[in-house]
């Protein structure tokens, strides 16, 4: 009699089979759409840095319209490029000739190109002419030793005429680079418009319209009607001259990132030197000799926290501490450094990386606590019982064991700083220098932050250079991480 | 044995070790190991000094901006703006005014044209004789129309804090215009990285195969890597681009706070898929054979069980992204736009606190003016809420934290 009644209530709990078999198809079709949303997020994730690699090679490599400012055919019957050095030399006297400052302008570019003199050099030959003194052709050119033609050995370098001056590039060049001359002077090749490769290819008729638009447009703006662009032609921004060249904030197809790169050099060997011993030593203090300690928990407490403040504070800090307070040392007069017009009034590669140095410091602390803590303590025990000193122990066998984790967290500390921009806006390095930094007390601009110049640039072909920068900048850091990895991975085979 | 001990005694004429002569087995004072010990030390005590510089000399600047007198407009009776009537010269020391402006300048007040400050010394009619070049500043040549500013009081903090129109040429700054634009463009950021991230996080951790997992984390961490300044250009060059398709180019700017906020939630996502990711691995497994010993499915186990158990991890990483989001500068600078307005549209163009810095940092400003002295008043306020968010998602990591043993 029980029985029965019992199983009643049971079946009362339970849902009849074809419910419960439902239900159960119901929640395994959840769980298996379910997957594919959380597939999705980690897709969407890898796409949108698909698409960011993306985005920055599209503008790297452009489709482009030229429009010659003088027209190659006026100048000669043949194509440029068959021209003899002699003919091409005739081509530069006669452009010369033909526009007004054309003396000065062949003069200036015989000064700085040819004999390659700084500014102050060409005002201490225009003074010693303004004292009645005759400045020879010999004398500078020989200093330098380039060519010059024999008949105008004893002039006056500044008083030659443009026959003179374009006689002495002549001298002074082969035909390739003679032609490189004419075209980069005389024919002045403009670039008028830019298209992503990708719109290049699929959307044609844009680029039609808008190469007819540019084209209308400057017909108006240079009165002449029969004016023609050049047809599309393809263009790599990612160019030699970008890696050699200055920048040039007036035309985007000579604007090189050499100062920048340089300055970025610098800036990273002086934060190494900052950084590392002060990070490494934090961090044997704080596993080695102060462990466990109070001390030592209120400086992890702090480095944890220092690790979390958003970079631009560091920069503001550099900027009242580095730039403005410590002016005297970070400007260099203290040491007798940077009079004159080189001063940078503390805005200089000394105070950038100080506070760089100050930024990576956690980053390096934290890595390289983690690979001392990784050191076996067997190793300190026997050092110690051989009679070893404390530091005799850490210098001869917990460093030499935790260096390949220090130097992978030293990697990726400076490659944090290499990418870092908003620290050095703040404490102000300028993004319109052309002179390469000579020293720790130079004026500076660094990669990231020329790139940020060059994207708030009006004109917009100079987002294609600043795609080809950041290409070059990207390949720097992907390098640096992947010798991180390279490093990571041969320690912890080891350490097995 | 006992022959060669011999032999070495007779070698060795030398009476047997005294006492004084045994080896000392004492601690010694080694200089070399106290200096290295000092050295040591100093590198730890660096990040606290770094801290404390960072209290001192922002605490101290910012006060300055608190005691610096702000510069506004001079209007006449008609409420209009009082401007040059004639070119003042460098070397002039009479302004011209308008006819007819009734200007009250008190004499002996302080006025500025430009960056350079002046003393009245008479008023005559619409002339007004003037000292120049007071307070070291450079003596200019003015053009018609140059306004005149008379000093005003000083910035309170609690004007600061809570005045919501930041226009420094009137001597008004009202931070909450710029954390608006912080806090809309956040927000956005979050909206994207949060559910991204940890359904990026479970699915590596509860649905990828080990093999799997390890190739994809590493291309996370390139995503991570990359410098934000190529994030901004991403923005601008492309984001942008693709939503004025969208949403048209009338209803969204060249610069706006949608494409700058989604583009920073990539940022950020990395972040937070890592941190969730290591928040649901900690999870112990056991848990996850009783909800399936039960019956569960693999979502229920992962959304049900798994993350509540992991949540102490994931609201940290919540946090500690909206600190990031927070500081985050280069995005915002490059694609946002200089727009100082109290909004919360992301469809238009504002500045964040870091993006007005930026700007603040790449102009001419004297380092005198009080423009320029904001920048640590925006700065300390920044440091203030990262700090904060930073301590509360520790916090917030213990607090939640369960022990599984």
């Amino acid at each position: 009699m029980s029985i029965p009644e019992n199983t009643t209530t049971t079946t009362q709990f339970l849902p009849d089979e074809q419910q419960l078999q439902k239900n159960i198809r119901r929640r395994n079709r959840q769980a298996k759409s379910w997957k594919y949303v959380f597939l999705f997020s980690i897709i969407l994730a890898m796409f949108s840095l698909f698409m960011l690699f993306f985005s920055i090679i599209r503008q790297a490599f452009t489709y482009v319209v030229i429009y010659d400012q003088v027209n190659p055919a006026t100048l000669s019957d043949k194509p440029l490029e068959d021209l003899s050095k002699e003919e091409l030399g005739d081509i530069v006297e006669t452009y010369y000739t033909g526009i007004r400052t054309g003396r000065n302008d062949i003069r200036t570019i015989v000064f700085q190109e040819v004999l390659g003199l700084t500014t102050s050099q060409q005002e201490a030959i225009a003074d010693r002419e303004r004292a009645k003194e005759t400045v020879t052709v010999r004398e500078i050119f020989e200093d330098k030793n380039k060519e010059y033609p024999s008949a105008l050995a004893d002039q006056s370098i500044i008083r030659l005429q443009v026959a003179d001056y374009a006689a002495i590039i002549e001298e002074n060049s082969d035909q390739s680079s003679l032609y490189d001359f004419v075209i980069e002077k005389v024919v002045q090749p403009l670039i008028v418009d830019s298209w992503p490769i990708d719109q290049y290819l699929f959307d044609r008729d844009t680029i039609d319209a808008e190469i007819a638009d540019a084209e209308a447009r400057l017909r108006l703006e240079k009165e002449d009607p029969t004016l023609k662009v050049t047809e599309p032609e393809f263009r790599s921004w990612i160019q030699w001259h970008l890696i050699v060249d200055t920048i040039d904030l007036s035309r985007p197809e000579d604007a090189g990132l050499r100062t920048a790169i340089i300055g970025s050099i610098w800036m990273i060997a002086l934060t190494i030197l900052f950084a590392l011993p002060l990070g490494v030593g934090a961090a044997i203090y704080l596993e080695e000799y102060a462990a466990g300690g109070p001390i030592a928990r209120i400086i992890q407490t702090n480095i944890d926290n220092l690790a979390g403040v958003p970079s631009i504070i560091y920069g503001i800090l550099g900027l009242a501490l580095f730039v403005r307070l410590l002016e005297n040392v970070t400007s260099g007069s203290l040491f007798g450094f940077g009079s004159g017009d080189e001063t940078a009034n503390g805005r200089t590669i000394l105070s950038a990386s100080l506070t760089m140095a100050l930024l990576i410091l956690p980053v390096i602390i934290i890595n390289a606590q983690e690979a001392i803590r990784a050191v076996p303590d067997s190793l300190r025990q026997a050092s110690y019982g051989l009679g070893a000193t404390k530091w005799q122990t850490v210098w001869n066998h917990v460093l030499p064991n935790a260096m390949p984790g220090i130097l992978t967290g030293t990697i990726l500390a400076i490659s944090r700083a290499f990418g870092e921009t908003a620290v050095l806006v703040v404490v102000g390095s300028i993004t319109r220098i052309t002179v390469d930094p000579s020293g720790p007390f130079s004026r500076f601009t660094v990669l990231p932050l020329q790139i940020f110049a060059l994207i708030t640039q009006p004109q917009a072909q100079f987002r294609n250079v600043a795609a080809a920068g950041i290409l070059l900048l990207l390949a720097i850091l992907l390098s640096l991480n992947a010798i991180a990895v390279i490093l990571r991975n041969r320690f912890s085979k080891r350490a097995v | 044995m006992a022959n060669q001990q011999v032999v070495t005694a007779d070698q060795t004429p030398v009476v047997a070790p005294t006492a004084e002569a045994q080896i000392d087995l004492r601690k010694k004072m080694r200089l070399g190991e106290t200096l290295v010990q000092a050295f040591l030390f100093f590198s730890g005590a660096v990040s606290i000094l770094t801290s404390i510089a960072i209290v001192v000399v922002l605490g101290n600047e910012a006060l300055l901006f608190f005691r610096t007198p702000t510069w506004h407009e001079i209007r006449d009776d008609n409420e209009k703006i009082v401007a040059l009537a004639a070119e003042a010269e460098v070397e002039a020391t009479t302004l011209t005014l308008p006819t007819g402006t009734g200007v009250k300048v008190p004499v002996n007040a302080k006025i500025r044209l430009d960056n350079e400050i002046m003393r009245v010394v008479s008023i005559e009619g619409d002339v007004v004789t003037v000292e120049r070049g007071l307070e070291d500043t450079n003596r200019l040549t003015h053009p018609i129309g140059t306004h005149m500013q008379e000093e005003g009081d000083t910035i309170s903090p609690i004007e600061f804090l809570t005045g919501t129109t930041w226009q420094p040429h009137i001597g008004k700054f009202g931070v909450l215009a710029l954390v608006s634009a912080t806090v809309t463009i956040s927000l956005l950021a979050m909206a994207v990285a949060l559910p991204l991230g940890v359904g990026a996080a479970i699915y590596l951790s509860e649905y990828a195969s080990e093999d799997v997992r390890n190739k994809l984390k590493p291309i996370l961490e390139v995503l991570a890597g990359v410098p934000t300044v190529v994030y901004g250009y991403f923005a601008l060059t492309f984001i942008t681009p693709i939503l004025q398709g969208i949403i048209g180019k009338t209803n969204l700017g060249v610069y706006n706070m949608l494409s700058a906020g989604l583009v920073m939630g990539i940022m950020i996502l990395p972040t937070i898929a890592s941190m969730s990711e290591d928040a649901l691995r900690a999870v112990p497994r056991s848990l996850r054979e009783a909800a399936y010993g039960l019956g569960s499915t693999k979502l229920e186990t992962s959304t049900k069980v798994v993350l509540p158990a992991g949540i102490s991890g994931i609201v940290a990483a919540f946090i500690l992204g909206i600190s990031r989001a927070v500081g985050e500068t280069m995005i915002v600078a490059i694609a946002a736009g200089a727009r100082p307005y109290f909004t919360f549209n992301p469809l238009e163009a504002a500045e964040t606190m870091t993006g007005h810095i930026v700007r603040i940092s790449t102009g001419d400003l004297s380092r005198t003016t009080i423009d320029y002295n904001s920048l640590f008043a925006i700065g300390m306020t920044l440091f203030l809420v990262t700090l904060v968010l930073n301590i509360v998602s520790r916090q917030v990591a213990t607090w939640l934290r369960e022990e599984y043993d």
